[in-house]
């Protein structure tokens, strides 16, 4: 059994324009210590599964369908003040933007010692040393000094340390991770990369890491899901999809990365875009949703939406198009 | 800090002394001669020419407001037109009444205005938040006096609960004391609370959508300590600004509450003086006022310093 079996995930936003079908029967798993990447571009729906594994979404604004199982618990089932003793525990999360996401008026030992409090029971005096200890693990100076330091006077990559010094602190099982470095400078990206998957391996939590760069993919994951529209359109072990996406989507993903150089080996090639836009959430869609900005698109893609199938072990996509795997030539 | 706060005291000083000019010209300014007022209708030309010149009022007007201010320096407010008595004296007799009344409705307003407007935000668009802002809005349309009626006439006459007017100092028992304020507090504080509620409920919902909400509800926090610690915390410091401002809206309301409950504090000292025409009393009570008000937007600058380590002075 794995550590995160998502099935049939739908969440449903109301609006005044109508349902908002962020996301439509997305299924999923996380084995124990596994990282699994979410990419897509934003819009997407990621986010919007991420914050439903942790079931943030109020219910004023949203429904969450289907089925959430964390260690062979339906988290969709369970009554909140349960779900709370599991948030910031078992499962824990890193947001995007480290500023906005501590709170501004309160110390950072405060803030990580908090959990620690509320989940392990220690005293102040405990979570206090152990916040420092997580200060020192997520390799931050003088933490006996910088305890006592609001977030405005740390700068972004201190932040983000201290982030996930506070998701790490009562050794979650699984972390979750909406765009840990989106908002970071690119030294200071590859900086919280080392130490996260440092991390990873001295803690062995799976992460969920979610994000739209596939340079962070590459670098982080091993198995990659590749959403559209609300949708799983791709999902492989991550060199195989590297080196062969099935989805016309996932090949316009990575043919929108630039390659660094390539200025110089007088090969100057545009950039590949994908045409068009992502098709409204608000209504329903027939056939693929990806139809309207394919290249492949026929008559097929337009009326029956594809399932996902196998199109070799381990890897699957959703299109009518993309080939099953050859035999080896 | 303290050279802050030393700095700050200094600036009050040009304050105090516009504030100074201003109520002093006020003499001037309005009509009737305070030394005919002396006098009386019986008194001849040359008499009020001698009252007049007792009072130093043939004076030029920069001569008179420096022995003015130099009286003022000395802590001597003059005597007062009406019953001769200092001014300092009149002021220090009715002081007790009035710090009592806005000491009590403050205390009380604030901590029924501050959970209303959390549990409104907390509660958006509910039929509780709906049920607490018709309240406060109930409480703004109303007019002090007509709330001090209804409550006296309610509780006092009717029910017979509490004394329907009256003051009481602390000495002569906590109860009696406390019983004779409840009525005024309460009619005096139904604007206070409306307008605290709103900027509560305002500045809260605005809290709840920052990502630092969502980061404290993702830790696994109860709804109690998001509330109470990490949102009310950051919606402070514009609370804490109403309920400074606010202070000025009650020292008007005391003046109407203290005729309705006949409480002898400076609204009712402030009334005789101003239908007696007793400029040292009016010049009395208007200075302390504004530098009560003076201080209290300066501790108000020293609260956000407290709640708010972003803001460093």
């Amino acid at each position: 059994m794995a550590l995160l079996e998502v099935e049939n995930l739908q969440t449903h936003f109301r609006t005044p324009e109508g349902v908002n079908r962020a996301v439509e029967g997305v299924s999923f798993h996380v084995e124990e210590g596994e990282t699994l990447a979410i990419v897509g571009e934003s819009g997407c729906g990621k986010s919007v599964t991420s914050m439903s594994l942790m079931r943030l979404i109020p219910p004023s604004a949203g429904r969450i369908a289907g089925s959430i199982r964390f260690d062979g618990r339906d988290l969709l089932g369970l009554p909140e003040r349960e779900m709370r003793s599991i948030r910031g525990n078992d499962i824990s999360m890193i947001f995007q933007e480290p500023l906005t996401s501590l709170n501004p008026v309160l110390t950072i030992g405060y803030q990580i010692g908090e959990t620690l409090r509320l989940h392990q029971g220690l005293s102040a005096a405990e979570a206090r040393a152990k916040a420092i200890e997580m200060l020192t693990l997520v390799g931050i100076s003088e933490p006996a000094r910088r305890i006592a330091c609001y977030p405005h006077e740390l700068s972004g990559g201190m932040r983000q340390r201290v982030m996930i010094a506070i998701a790490l602190a009562c050794n979650p099982r699984l972390l979750i991770a909406d765009e840990p470095t989106t908002a970071l400078d690119v030294t200071i990206q590859a900086q919280i990369l080392d130490l996260m998957r440092d991390l990873k391996q001295r803690v062995g939590a799976a992460i969920v890491l979610i994000t739209h760069d596939l340079g962070v993919v590459a670098e982080m994951a091993e198995r990659v899901m590749v959403m559209y529209a609300g949708r799983k359109v791709e999902e492989a072990p991550v060199a195989q999809l590297f080196k062969t996406p099935r989805h016309p989507y996932t090949r316009g993903l990575l043919g929108a990365i630039p390659r660094l150089g390539s200025s110089l080996t007088g090969r100057q090639e545009r950039l590949a875009e994908i045409p068009g836009q992502v098709p409204s959430l608000k209504n329903r869609i027939t056939g693929c949703v990806f139809a309207g900005r394919c290249s492949q698109a026929d008559e097929i893609c337009r009326t029956i939406a594809p399932g996902l199938e196998t199109k070799a072990p381990g890897h699957f996509a959703a299109c009518h198009q993309a080939l099953r795997e050859e035999a080896p030539s | 800090m303290l050279i802050y706060l030393l700095k700050r005291l200094l600036t009050t000083v040009p304050v105090m002394l516009l504030v100074g000019l201003f109520v002093f010209s006020l003499l001037f300014v309005v009509p009737g001669d305070p030394a005919a007022m002396i006098a009386g209708d019986q008194a001849s030309i040359a008499d009020i020419a001698r009252i007049r010149a007792s009072l130093g009022l043939d004076r030029p007007f920069p001569v008179q407001f420096w022995n003015w201010l130099w009286r003022l320096a000395h802590g001597d407010l003059g005597q007062s037109i009406f019953s001769d008595q200092p001014v300092t004296m009149l002021i220090g007799q009715r002081v007790g009444p009035t710090l009592s009344l806005m000491g009590m409705t403050m205390l009380v307003s604030v901590g029924l205005a501050v959970p209303m407007g959390v549990i409104a935000a907390w509660k958006a668009g509910s039929l509780i938040d709906r049920f607490l802002m018709a309240l406060a809005v109930l409480g703004f349309s109303l007019p002090v006096f007509v709330v001090g009626y209804m409550l006296a006439y309610v509780f006092a006459l009717n029910l017979d609960w509490l004394p329907v007017q009256g003051y009481v100092p602390m000495d002569d028992g906590l109860w009696p004391w406390l019983s004779r304020l409840i009525l005024p507090s309460a009619s005096l504080g139904c604007v206070y609370v409306a307008l605290i509620a709103r900027i509560t409920r305002a500045t809260m919902l605005e809290v709840l959508t920052q990502d630092y909400v969502r980061t404290a509800r993702a830790k696994g926090l109860g709804s109690a300590s998001i509330l109470m610690i990490h949102a009310l915390k950051n919606a402070s410091v514009p609370i804490v600004t109403v309920i400074g401002l606010g202070i000025a809206l009650l020292i008007g309301g005391t003046v109407v509450t203290e005729s309705v409950f006949a409480i002898p504090g400076l609204g009712r000292l402030t009334i005789d003086a101003i239908l007696h025409r007793d400029y040292p009393v009016i010049q009395g009570v208007v200075l302390l006022c504004s530098g009560t008000y003076v201080l209290i937007n300066l501790l108000i600058d020293l609260c956000y310093n407290l709640l708010d380590p972003r803001i460093r002075y």
